[in-house]
């Protein structure tokens, strides 16, 4: 018999892998893993500043997430600092900022770890309305800017010549990027959120012949690499958060050896 | 009728400033239906930005550039920057933006001679597969004006020849203006109708032949250009065996070449092949 908040974390790491796993796609196709570990860096800062205007955490990261990824599109426009400096300085600077404003804010107890690792485990209802009420709006827009998206991913100037609107389509990425980092908070914590995003990305390119295809096994593999990771953290009583993330690899690593076999069977006979 | 003599784009008094350097100084240029102009000029000489200009991808400084109503323009830019994480068949390439039945794509396809890579990945096409699939791609949008960016720049000698009979034949079948960007000389002024010659401003123009004995055109590609480029002029009064030789038409004729050449990766090994990865036998 299943407790009942062993049953909200798996929704709630089910819910999240659904959206993780399409737009973890265009993470790795886009190279912006980088791009998506600084923004869930900043996401401490988002904490701070919830706790200081007392608003609700999750809109807090949420907008600093959307700030913070505003400001590096718009740092990029200049060309003396190559992107990964840019987003090494900002990520760390946001992530202390974050922290030495917890620190001032005395009188709350924060339990860090929580926000470092996400508590999986400390899913409650009102969680699962905001992730599958976020995570629908944010499959929903990112179907409606697919074609772009991906059109601007393969050539940009190609798609502008096409008439697609690129700055469009590369803004509400950003945008649902930051969205998504900060939904995924709770359950995954900062240090985990990417891998969430990256992981069943590249997993599932081993057996995607189409860039659907591969969005949507990204989903199912996260979704799965979600339900051993917490099966496996219930049995042998290890950290949920991190289970799911070394689960996740796993099957990485699984797919590596199948595509190596099935890249074999195919050389052999033309040989 | 005016559809016929208006010019599908045209751009004049273009400049275009970099960080206070003026890169494009008072271009104008035009295309019309039905040719084919080389953009020529030598490595930073502003080819590319023009380029983007008349595609409308980047904005000029001053000048304007008007485009015929309704212009459909086909970009065919010089390669994909996408890597093997992104699995993309070029089926899927082909209907990025634009939709289309399996049967309109075979159909295009035949006519850049790559219907069989319809299931291929993008990613892995050799140069002149992805020149060929993206020309079909263009075609496939119905594009009034072909703008190719160094379309032989990663292709072998000959597939640049059967690169740019193919252009030529898609301007004869579908009657498209064509605009080629080039820093490759003799190739492409053989295969084009009017040659514009660019450094930061319009040095000359005018036919391949006019243009290769102009003072600027010299001045700029050296004399040694005009000679090179000699060989490759009288494009109707020879063909091309498999190694290149010149024959007299009819003798080596005008399309089984194509197949003859084989645009096969596997059956063109390439000439470094013998460096690369070989286990070598110390004596």
């Amino acid at each position: 018999m299943l407790e009942n908040f062993l049953i909200y974390a798996l929704l709630g790491g089910i819910g999240l892998a659904m959206i993780a796993g399409p737009l973890g796609c265009f993470v790795v196709w886009r190279h912006m893993a980088y791009f998506g570990d600084s923004l869930a860096h900043s996401a401490l800062l988002g904490v701070a500043l919830g706790f200081l205007l007392s608003i609700d955490l999750t809109l807090g990261i949420a907008g600093t997430c959307i700030v913070f990824a505003l400001a590096i599109v718009t740092l990029q426009q200049q060309r003396r600092l190559a992107t990964d400096t840019l987003l090494g300085m900002l990520s760390h600077t946001a992530l202390s900022i974050g922290l030495v404003a917890l620190s001032l804010m005395g009188s709350f107890r924060v339990d860090l770890l929580g926000y470092l690792f996400g508590d999986i485990l400390a899913v409650r209802p009102q969680d699962l309305v905001i992730i599958y009420g976020g995570g629908a709006v944010a499959l929903i827009v990112l179907a409606a800017i697919w074609r772009d998206l991906l059109a601007i991913t393969v050539h940009e100037e190609l798609a502008r010549a096409e008439g697609v609107a690129a700055f469009r389509a590369r803004l509400v990425f950003t945008l649902l990027l930051a969205g998504v980092v900060a939904i995924s908070m709770k359950v995954m914590g900062i240090l985990l959120i990417t891998s969430m995003l990256i992981i069943p990305a590249a997993t599932a390119r081993h057996f995607a012949r189409t860039p659907e295809t591969m969005a949507l096994l990204a989903a199912l593999i996260g979704m799965l690499a979600v339900a051993l990771g917490l099966t496996a953290s219930l049995r042998w009583d290890t950290p949920s958060g991190p289970s799911v993330v070394v689960a996740a690899f796993s099957m990485f690593l699984l797919s590596l050896a199948l595509s190596a076999v099935r890249g074999r069977a195919h050389t052999v006979p033309t040989r | 009728m005016t559809a016929e003599t208006t010019p599908l784009v045209t751009a004049t008094g273009i400049c275009k400033f970099f960080d206070g350097r003026e890169v494009l100084h008072d271009v104008h240029i035009e295309v019309r239906s039905g040719e084919i102009v080389a953009l020529i000029g030598p490595n930073g000489s502003g080819k590319s930005t023009l380029a983007r200009i008349l595609l409308g991808v980047m904005p000029p400084n001053a000048g304007k550039v008007v485009r015929r109503p309704g212009l459909r323009v086909g970009y065919v830019p010089q390669k994909l920057p996408i890597d093997v994480v992104l699995p993309l068949p070029v089926s899927r390439l082909l209907t990025l933006t634009a939709r289309a039945s399996r049967e309109q794509m075979e159909q295009v396809l035949d006519e850049v001679d790559a219907r069989r890579l319809i299931d291929a990945d993008a990613s892995r096409l050799s140069g002149g597969e992805l020149q060929r699939v993206l020309i079909g791609r263009a075609l496939l949008r119905h594009s009034d004006l072909l703008v190719l960016d160094e379309p032989t720049a990663n292709v072998d000698f000959n597939g640049q020849i059967e690169l740019f009979e193919l252009i030529r034949r898609i301007r004869d079948t579908r009657g498209c203006g064509v605009l080629t960007i080039s820093h490759d000389l003799h190739l492409v002024m053989a295969a084009t109708d009017r040659v514009v010659c660019l450094n930061h401003h319009i040095c000359c123009e005018g036919m391949p032949g006019t243009v290769s004995k102009h003072p600027a055109y010299l001045q700029i590609f050296g004399p040694r250009a005009a000679t090179s480029f000699a060989v490759y002029t009288h494009k109707h009064d020879h063909e091309h065996t498999l190694s290149g030789d010149v024959v007299a038409p009819g003798e080596g004729h005008a399309h089984e070449h194509e197949h003859d050449h084989g645009h096969d990766p596997h059956g063109h090994p390439a000439p470094d092949t013998r460096d690369g990865g070989g286990k070598r036998v110390r004596g």
